[in-house]
């Protein structure tokens, strides 16, 4: 009955040291959606979770190239089909002077999907998280560390992951609630 | 975070290694000097002056390129750059050697620079207002100032890092860092003038403020790529310096950064004449797009921007060992693109290159070469003394 409703573990690590331990024994037990949570970066804990890399940059460069072929493409159809006054002894368009504008709007949209896209794969904006609702859970963002485990993980169990946790050494292990609406 | 315990680091470069480099630095330091004196003596006088000056400009921007990262790294007080430091103190200490590689410029003065004729001057009012700079006393006395400010500012690192070598005392940093702002201003306004006394003033009429900035982006591109080369064979086979990928991705990533720096510098000084359409100004671009030179200049913009620029974004590019080196060697061959595009087209109207451009480079490259593996001999290759060097080698900033 609870093991429908629960959206899965959460345990507390005393350090960061011992999350990171706790994050390379957690994968090492074939756990791949396990989320840790710290309130400041910890180094070396991308390459403890083996998370893959960052699909942010492929955003970035698509963006990027949008915003070149928008770019561009202002340039050419404002100064040359919609608006073709001569200016200066100029040519109608030249690669010289729509290089300036070609870059910024190549940054401008780049930075854009940059941010964008790492909200969108965060799923950000997200106003409350069923973390939010244990009430240990709150020290986070000032001196506690902690792993959870998703029920969504493949190899979730709720006695055996509970089990699993205590033995790498988690306290305060708690079975979080899905919360409706 | 990692409390592993430091690995055993011997700081010394490996006697065998250094005696192959040695070795085929002297090979071709000789084979091409050899080649190069042939050719003058052959009587291809005009040829081997502006072939010289290639060589010359390329391996002086080089060592240029090298004293930079050495005052910025103490200006900065920085902590990553110090792992791989003792290289580019030994190649800034090359300085003076192109001191010496600097004389037969001197000599072929005539041959190369318009502007130090007298009687080309005395007809030209352009030349005659430009005369109380552009002239041959004015000339040797700033080369001769440039090569003085770079030669005490070269040892000067050396000798202090070196000497830290052996006592292991942060007073060599305070000392270092104390004269690193005099240093930089030093430096920024020898190189501008540099860059408009041997490079600028081949086409005496002709002039861009924004010159010595560029001649200093290609050097800091092609440094990087030298450091990276020789890091990368520091690191190659079995290697105790201690030196990691993280300090070859450094390189790397420095580098990468100066092509689109050399990239932005470039594109603003065309931009700039292009859009002012000036005729004494266009006509610089005006040569170096017509009679077989376009092809140069097309060349450069892809080759030096466009192909580095997309194949050395990547992290996993500039961490592997095999892409860093042909992307290294790739931007030293277009730095040398760089110079011939700025120095040949006033040697020769239509686009035409000469052994003799091969032979300078290879000849002096390795004179230059033997100087700068010589100061490994009794020198630690890796500055292990100073306070910064572990965490130098510990960053892995991904």
């Amino acid at each position: 009955m609870t093991e429908s409703k629960s959206w899965g573990l959460l345990a507390e690590f005393p350090n960061p040291a011992r999350l990171l331990k706790a994050a390379q024994a957690t994968h090492a037990a074939g756990y791949r959606r396990f989320e840790t949570f710290s309130p400041f970066p910890i180094h070396g804990m991308d390459e403890a979770m083996e998370l893959p890399g960052s699909k942010v940059p492929w955003i970035t460069l698509a963006a990027g190239l949008m915003g070149m072929a928008t770019g561009l493409a202002l340039q050419w159809w404002s100064g040359s089909v919609a608006y073709p006054l001569v200016i200066g002894g100029k040519p109608l368009f030249a690669w010289e002077f729509a290089l300036p504008i070609t870059f910024e709007l190549s940054i401008l949209f780049a930075s854009f999907g940059t941010v964008l896209g790492m909200f969108a794969l965060n799923k950000l904006p997200r106003p409350n998280h069923p973390l939010d609702y244990v009430p240990r859970f709150k020290k986070v963002t000032d001196d506690a560390f902690f792993l959870a485990i998703p029920a969504s993980d493949e190899q979730f169990d709720l006695e055996a992951s509970k089990a699993f946790l205590e033995s790498i050494g988690g306290e305060h292990i708690t079975v979080v609630e899905e919360q409706n609406g | 975070m990692s409390a592993h315990h430091a690995p055993q680091i011997n700081p010394m470069l490996p006697p065998e290694k250094l005696k192959k480099g040695l070795a085929l630095a002297a090979l071709l330091g000789l084979g091409g000097l050899a080649a190069t004196g042939a050719g003058y003596w052959m009587g291809e006088h005009e040829q081997f002056y502006g072939s010289w000056l290639l060589a010359f400009s390329f391996y002086t921007t080089i060592a240029l390129g090298a004293l930079f990262y050495v005052i910025l790294h103490h200006l900065t007080r920085a902590s990553w750059s110090t792992g791989l430091r003792r290289v580019a103190e030994n190649l800034a200490a090359n300085l003076p050697l192109m001191a010496l590689a600097f004389l037969p410029i001197a000599f072929g003065l005539h041959t190369l620079y318009h502007w130090s004729h007298a009687d080309a001057v005395a007809v030209d009012p352009f030349l005659k207002i430009k005369s109380p700079y552009l002239n041959e006393t004015a000339f040797y006395i700033r080369a001769g100032v440039f090569f003085v400010v770079w030669t005490l500012m070269a040892f000067f690192y050396r000798r202090q890092s070196v000497a830290q070598d052996k006592t292991g005392a942060e007073s060599h940093n305070f000392k270092m860092r104390k004269l690193a702002p005099i240093s930089m201003i030093l430096f920024a306004l020898t190189l501008t003038f540099a860059a408009f006394d041997w490079l600028m003033s081949l086409d005496p009429h002709w002039f861009s403020t924004i010159f010595g900035l560029y001649v200093f982006s290609g050097s800091v591109v092609s440094f990087f790529a030298v450091l990276s080369l020789v890091a990368l064979w520091f690191t190659s086979g079995k290697s105790e310096l201690g030196l990691t990928i993280g300090n070859l991705h450094d390189s790397g990533k420095l580098m990468f950064g100066f092509i689109v720096f050399w990239t932005y510098i470039a594109f603003s000084q065309y931009f700039l004449i292009w859009y002012a359409n000036i005729p004494e100004e266009t006509i610089w671009y005006q040569v170096r797009l017509s009679n077989g030179w376009q092809n140069v200049s097309m060349l450069l913009m892809v080759g030096h921007f466009i192909l580095p620029f997309f194949v050395l974004m990547s992290r996993h590019a500039k961490r592997n060992r095999l892409v860093l080196g042909l992307g290294a060697a790739w931007m030293l061959f277009m730095h040398v693109v760089d110079l011939y595009f700025v120095i040949m087209p006033t040697l020769h109207h239509h686009l035409h290159m000469h052994w003799l451009d091969l032979s300078s480079l290879v000849g002096l490259g390795g004179v230059f070469a033997l100087f700068f593996l010589l100061r490994f001999r009794k020198v630690a290759a890796v500055p292990h003394q100073d306070p910064q060097f572990q965490a130098s080698l510990e960053y892995d900033n991904a």
